[in-house]
């Protein structure tokens, strides 16, 4: 049985698919933000493949054609994007001093933090681009000399907790304009918060995607600066 | 037909973001450049969005599910990972609740700024 699965082109995505249904239903049932669809369903995955002792490579070999649409995912966010061109017009000053104070905040509490912790200059590069999407972020750790497994984890984990967090934060430090909140989830936690910012509407959502295009082409930029001061 | 299309136009996209990625030397993935496209094609008019929006928002809408093989991948990385954990922890979650809210409160301030002196012109 074992062997069967490992060959199985479908198990992979029905077992992810399933961990999201269970995720959801946990989630309807107490609804709580830190009983996240997404972060569940990844639970449920990591559980199943230890218990079993399906190897992740089997278990990818279905599962990667869910990954595969991510582009296509990627490229269709400029969609509401577009449905949203009179906000982005109207607020275009608003939203990209915002996007940049975002990129700014993100390297430099990194930089601080490493300093304090005592990080090595190597792990501090492999922490700088967490907030940016995984593409560009895998690109510019390894520009910069950091471990790009590690960085991938990192981005993975940051908009996972991004995404679980959002409410709670744009609640607590009164964050209540749909473009400042699409824009503070999407420069922090990219696509993963994204999918959170259109639970929330549509602007959120549509602002969200832009952050993620834009964080990441200024992390791109100015990484090499901040790779510089530790 | 009317998916089908859709969805020819969404690839057709993605493989001219790919192609681009290849040509062009810059460290940014063909996911952006294709959005890039999309949303110039868009304003432009030379896709509409009747041609797109239908395929696009179910796969939106799906988004979320195309992160978890990459998550589920964190059990190869952990062997890395651990030896760094606390402070990678410490370090992601503050920092990722900082970016937010500076984000989020200098968005809001300039938008709301701008409202007022809007309100105080008329």
């Amino acid at each position: 049985m074992n062997n069967f699965l490992s060959n199985s082109v479908f198990f992979g995505v029905f077992l992810s698919l399933t961990g999201y249904g269970i995720g959801l239903f946990i989630k309807k049932k107490l609804n709580l933000a830190l009983f996240n669809p997404l972060l569940i369903a990844i639970i449920i995955v990591i559980a199943v493949l230890k218990v079993t002792g399906i190897s992740y490579n089997n278990y990818n070999e279905g599962a990667k054609y869910i990954s595969y649409l991510l582009t296509p995912a990627t490229v269709c966010l400029s969609i509401p994007l577009y449905r949203q061109i009179a906000i982005l017009k109207k607020d275009f000053k608003a939203i990209a001093v915002g996007i940049i104070s975002g990129v700014l905040s993100s390297m430099g509490s990194v930089l601080a933090m490493s300093i304090i912790f005592g990080l090595t200059h190597e792990q501090y590069v492999t922490l700088l681009p967490k907030s940016i999407t995984t593409a560009i972020g895998m690109g510019v750790s390894e520009e910069l000399g950091g471990i790009v497994t590690i960085t991938v984890a990192i981005i993975i984990i940051t908009g996972v907790i991004g995404n679980i967090i959002a409410s709670p934060v744009c609640k607590l430090f009164h964050i209540t304009e749909p473009v400042a909140i699409g824009i503070g989830i999407g420069s922090s936690a990219h696509a993963v918060g994204t999918t959170k910012a259109f639970e929330i509407g549509e602007t959120e959502g549509a602002m969200s995607s832009l952050s993620i295009a834009v964080s990441g082409l200024v992390t791109v930029i100015i990484a090499s600066v901040f790779a510089g001061f530790y | 037909m009317k998916y089908l299309r859709q969805f020819l136009i969404i690839i057709a996209i993605s493989f001219i973001g790919e192609v681009l990625k290849e040509l062009l030397p810059f460290p940014v993935p063909a996911s952006i450049y294709g959005m890039l496209i999309m949303f110039v094609a868009l304003f432009t008019g030379v896709i509409k969005l009747s041609d797109v929006s239908d395929t696009g928002d179910f796969l939106i809408e799906i988004m979320p599910i195309m992160f978890i093989p990459a998550g589920a991948g964190l059990i190869d990385s952990w062997a890395v990972l651990k030896p760094v954990l606390l402070p990678v922890s410490v370090i992601t979650i503050i920092s990722t609740v900082i970016v937010m809210t500076v984000s989020g409160r200098v968005t809001q301030f300039i938008v709301r700024y701008q409202k007022n002196k809007l309100i105080d012109k008329q």
